[in-house]
């Protein structure tokens, strides 16, 4: 699952990534004419829309690609870097970049492309931006506090509207479509050129401005990765010839106290429900974190068996299902409810078979023996939890 | 030799938007531009003013979070990537051409202390949006982050505003 950085490609690997990237963005804005100033003014003046129709085309690509990506679970949205807002700063900033963008003819982004393009308005351009720059950072004792003004964190503009991801995205592509055809008569206005209008080209534009519409709509009516899962999940469950790998209260003792280094023991209740009481050597993994990501490591690893219990056995049998779409892990359940345990390791509760003293005691004694264990072993390993990295982006 | 024409503008903000979605996916961050300028900005100060650099606030905190300097920022190798792209797609364009651009009526003079003061403000001005049109504003669409929403916003809003005042720089007063 995206995103590939750093699980699956290192961050040494990483700059060479960033490299072949640049590549792809730099040739893309120069063949999309972003390396002539005159073309990013004619925005502003009426003369030539070619730079909003490729970058709200782009920006709205780029958004529904990854509605489409997490939908199928092929990108942790919860991961990927999401600009903070900082509401004055982005604000002030966005309006003297907006200055610089009107007297200089660039924006950083394209000074680069035309500079590569031999354009030397553009390298003086980027040796302005440097002095720019270093102009902020000398005075940034005096910027500081407006800087980090208004602090509101990774808001999403969906959230902050009250809209869902959907809903914002339509709306958004609505908007960038109606731009383009506004744009359209604006441009043929100033240029002095009458707007005709081409039936033929009008359908093959409407099918290609209907296509993001769809691929959104598709996203919030066709169920997700989740759904399916969580639907095959239910259909086992509801199986009542499902095989089990299952687990007796006694034979769970009996693996613990011989060889619990191959079982990771998971106790699905609540932190405060673990903390209370639990079997000894069991971690806490409570059932609605069971996705998190902390925890991939527990489900993926090829070692150990995990053997699922809680308080009620249909949450286990849940997870027990559950844990198949999270990894390949071998699995267990144990077929008890925790409280089953303890009443089979209390002397006055225990119900052994025949009330055999030999069996009741052993049982006693092998939960003490546990809980030693447990004191023992804590001394050298917590719960490894999985550390959710923070992904560096924006440009500071 | 003719250049050729540019691009369709959709087809380009598409291939635009796929770029920056594979960056998303493979990197989990955005596009960038500014960022680069400032990695490169901070290093000129370190070499060129070891004492300043080490005393400031400014440059020691940004030491922390970005140790190794331009060498071990992704966004400047990514601006070099842009660098080369750009140089490519231009020479097989037959675009590349050492002069200067400028609207009809500006003097080669104007045009450079127009660009060195726009790349200024906008320097100056990306490092309050966190960001440029490429960090912020488009790789901020993307993620519908609010932030780089408002940014765009801003950006496109004054340059719209003060077009009108500019407009000797770009356009023949009709």
């Amino acid at each position: 699952m995206g995103p590939l950085v750093p699980e699956v490609i290192s961050n040494e690997f990483n700059l060479m990534i960033a490299f072949i990237i640049g590549i792809g963005f730099g040739y893309v804005l120069e063949q999309g004419g972003f390396s002539s100033t005159r073309k990013l003014a004619g925005l502003f003046y009426g003369y030539d829309f070619t730079v909003l129709r490729v970058f709200f085309t782009a920006g709205v690509t780029a958004m529904v690609g990854v509605l489409l990506l997490s939908h199928f679970n092929l990108l942790n949205i919860e991961l990927i870097y999401v600009n903070p807002t900082f509401l004055w700063s982005a604000l002030i900033g966005g309006g003297i970049m907006g200055a610089g963008f009107i007297i200089g003819g660039f924006c950083p982004g394209t000074s680069v492309c035309a500079a590569a393009a031999g354009r030397l308005d553009a390298m003086f351009f980027l040796g302005g931006s440097f002095l720019g720059i270093f102009a902020f950072t000398e005075l940034y004792p005096y910027l500081k506090d407006i800087y980090f003004a208004e602090s509101w964190g990774a808001v999403k503009i969906n959230v902050f509207l009250g809209l869902s991801k959907e809903v914002f995205a339509v709306i958004l592509t609505l908007v960038a479509i109606g731009a383009f055809v506004g744009v359209r008569f604006i441009e043929d206005r100033v240029n002095g050129k009458e707007t005709k209008f081409d039936s033929e080209k009008f359908k093959s534009r409407f099918a290609m401005a209907a296509v993001p519409v769809i691929v959104i709509l598709f996203t919030s009516i066709a169920p997700s990765a989740d759904e399916i899962i969580g639907n095959q999940v239910n259909a086992k469950l509801s199986n009542n010839n499902y095989n089990y790998n299952k687990i007796t209260v006694d034979n769970l003792i009996s693996e613990l106290l011989n060889k619990n280094n191959q079982y990771n023991l998971i106790d699905l209740r609540s932190k405060e429900e673990y903390k209370k009481s639990h079997i000894p050597l069991a971690i806490n993994i409570p059932f609605d974190q069971i996705k998190n990501y902390e925890w991939e490591n527990y489900f993926t690893q090829k070692f150990k068996t995990n053997i699922f219990y809680s308080d009620n056995v249909e949450e286990a049998k849940r997870a027990y299902l559950f844990a198949e779409y999270l990894g390949d892990a071998k699995r267990a359940l144990l077929t008890e409810p925790i409280s089953t345990y303890f009443a089979e390791v209390n002397p006055q509760k225990s119900n052994a078979a025949l009330n055999n003293d030999a069996v009741i005691n052993w049982r006693v004694e092998s939960h003490q023996e546990l809980i030693e264990k447990e004191k023992f072993l804590s001394k050298f390993s917590a719960p490894v939890k999985k550390k959710v990295l923070k992904i560096k982006g924006g440009c500071s | 030799m003719k250049s050729k024409p540019y691009m369709n503008p959709y087809a380009a903000g598409f291939l635009l938007g796929l770029v920056l979605l594979a960056t998303i996916y493979i990197t989990g961050r955005g596009l960038g531009a500014s960022g680069a300028f400032k990695s490169v900005t901070v290093e000129t100060v370190k070499t060129v003013a070891p004492n300043h650099h080490a005393s400031s606030e400014f440059y020691s905190s940004y030491e922390e979070s970005n140790p190794g300097g331009p060498l071990k920022s992704w966004l400047f190798w990514e601006v070099l990537g842009v660098f080369v792209g750009a140089f490519i797609s231009a020479l097989l364009s037959n675009r590349i051409n050492l002069r200067m651009e400028r609207g009809p009526n500006v003097t080669h003079r104007v045009r450079v202390a127009a660009a060195v003061l726009g790349g200024a403000l906008f320097g100056f001005g990306s490092q309050f949006g966190r960001g440029c049109t490429s960090g912020s504003a488009l790789s901020g669409m993307a993620v519908m982050s609010f932030g780089g929403i408002i940014t765009m916003l801003a950006i496109f809003g004054s340059a719209y505003m003060l077009a009108y005042f500019f407009r000797n720089l770009w356009i023949n007063r009709g």
